[in-house]
C-alpha cells in the first residue's frame, strides 16, 4: 500500500475537521446537512397539513366554528413574537459573521426570550381550552372533551362554543385533535430550538464563534427559521379560517 | 465561493414585509370574500412570507446550487404528497353516489 499523501492543512482554523479541505467546504457541508434534515421535517409537518386539509374539506362548518373559538389576539401576538425572534436570530448569525461577540450574545438572549414568550402565550391558550373542556377525547383525566354550546344568536359568551349552521360538537372535536397535534408538535420544536440556542449561547459566551467559524450558529438559525415558517402557515389556517362567517 | 453576508438593512426590510403580511392576513381574514377566495388569499400571503424567510433569513438566495436543489426537492415531494392523496379523495364519487 502506497504511503498516503499528507494533505496540507496550512494554517488551518482549530475548528476545521480533518475530513474537510477548508472552512468554506465545512460550512457548506454543514448547511447542506441541516437542509436535508429540514426536508424530512417538512414532510413530517406536511402529513399533518394534509390531514388538516382533508378534514377541513369534509367538515367546513365545524372547523370554522372551532377556529372562531380560538383567541385571535393571542394567535396574532404570537405570530409577531415569532417573526421578531426570527429577525433577532438572523441578526445573531450576522453578528457572528462580522465577529461582534457582544451583539451575538444579545441577539441570542433576545431570541431565546422571545421563544419562551411564545411558549408562555401558547400555554395560556392551552389553559383556556382546558377550562372550556375543549381538550379532545380523554387526554386530560377528569376533564374529557365536553364543551358548553351556544347555538343561537351572536357569540357573546367566550367560554361557550358558537356553532355555525351545520356544525356539530362531535366534528368540532376533530378540529381540536388536529389543532393540538399541530401546535403541540410546533411547540415541541420550539422547546428543542430554545435548548439548541442555549447551547449556542454558552459557546458564544466562551468566545468560540467568529468570522471564520460560526456553522453551529448558522445551522441553528436555519432550524429556528423553519419552525417560524411552520407557524406562518399554522396561524392563518388554524385561527382565521372562519372569522368571516361569524357575522353573516 | 465565499460566504455572503446579508446586511442588516435587508434583514430589517424583510422583517417589515413579514409584519405587513401578518397584518394583511388578519385584515383579510376578517372580511368575507366570495367563494373560496378567503383561503386562497390567506395561503398566498403565507407562501409569500415563507418565501421571504427562506430566501433572505435562511440565505438561500445567496446559497449554492446544491442547496437550491434540496429546497426544491422538498416542495416537489410535498406536491406529490398532496396531489396523490387528493387524486383519490376528489375522485371517489365520480363513479356513483357515496
Amino acid at each position: 500500500m502506497p504511503d498516503a499523501v499528507p494533505i496540507e492543512h496550512e494554517a488551518s482554523h482549530p475548528a476545521l475537521q480533518h475530513h474537510f479541505e477548508n472552512m468554506e467546504q465545512q460550512r457548506e457541508a454543514g448547511a447542506l446537512g441541516m437542509w436535508v434534515f429540514l426536508v424530512t421535517e417538512l414532510m413530517f409537518f406536511g402529513g399533518m397539513f394534509l390531514a388538516y386539509t382533508l378534514y377541513r374539506t369534509k367538515f367546513p362548518a365545524d372547523f370554522a366554528s372551532a377556529s372562531n373559538h380560538l383567541d385571535l389576539t393571542l394567535g396574532a401576538v404570537n405570530t409577531v413574537v415569532l417573526i421578531l425572534s426570527s429577525l433577532t436570530m438572523a441578526l445573531a448569525v450576522y453578528s457572528a459573521q462580522v465577529g461582534n461577540r457582544r451583539s451575538l450574545l444579545l441577539c441570542l438572549v433576545l431570541t431565546i426570550t422571545l421563544g419562551l414568550t411564545f411558549l408562555g402565550i401558547k400555554a395560556v391558550e392551552y389553559h383556556d381550552k382546558y377550562v372550556d373542556s375543549l381538550i379532545p377525547g380523554q387526554l386530560i383525566p377528569g376533564r374529557p372533551y365536553n364543551p358548553a354550546v351556544q347555538e343561537h344568536g351572536a357569540p357573546d359568551d367566550k367560554h361557550k362554543l358558537h356553532l355555525l349552521p351545520g356544525a356539530t360538537v362531535k366534528h368540532v372535536e376533530m378540529f381540536y385533535w388536529i389543532y393540538f397535534a399541530m401546535t403541540g408538535m410546533h411547540a415541541l420544536h420550539m422547546i428543542i430550538g430554545v435548548g439548541l440556542l442555549s447551547v449556542i449561547l454558552f459557546f458564544s459566551w466562551r468566545g468560540r464563534y467568529g468570522p471564520e467559524y460560526h456553522n453551529p450558529v448558522e445551522i441553528s438559525g436555519l432550524y429556528w427559521h423553519f419552525v417560524d415558517i411552520v407557524w406562518i402557515f399554522l396561524f392563518p389556517l388554524l385561527y382565521l379560517l372562519g372569522r368571516h362567517l361569524e357575522h353573516m | 465561493m465565499s460566504e455572503h453576508i446579508v446586511s442588516i438593512r435587508v434583514y430589517l426590510t424583510i422583517f417589515l414585509a413579514l409584519m405587513a403580511g401578518t397584518a394583511l392576513t388578519v385584515f383579510a381574514g376578517l372580511r368575507d370574500f366570495p367563494g373560496q377566495l378567503n383561503v386562497i388569499i390567506a395561503l398566498t400571503i403565507a407562501v409569500v412570507k415563507a418565501t421571504l424567510v427562506v430566501l433572505y433569513f435562511m440565505h438561500v438566495r445567496y446559497s449554492s446550487r446544491l442547496i437550491w436543489v434540496i429546497v426544491t426537492s422538498a416542495l416537489f415531494w410535498l406536491v406529490i404528497l398532496f396531489a396523490l392523496t387528493f387524486s383519490d379523495y376528489w375522485t371517489r364519487c365520480w363513479l356513483g353516489p357515496c
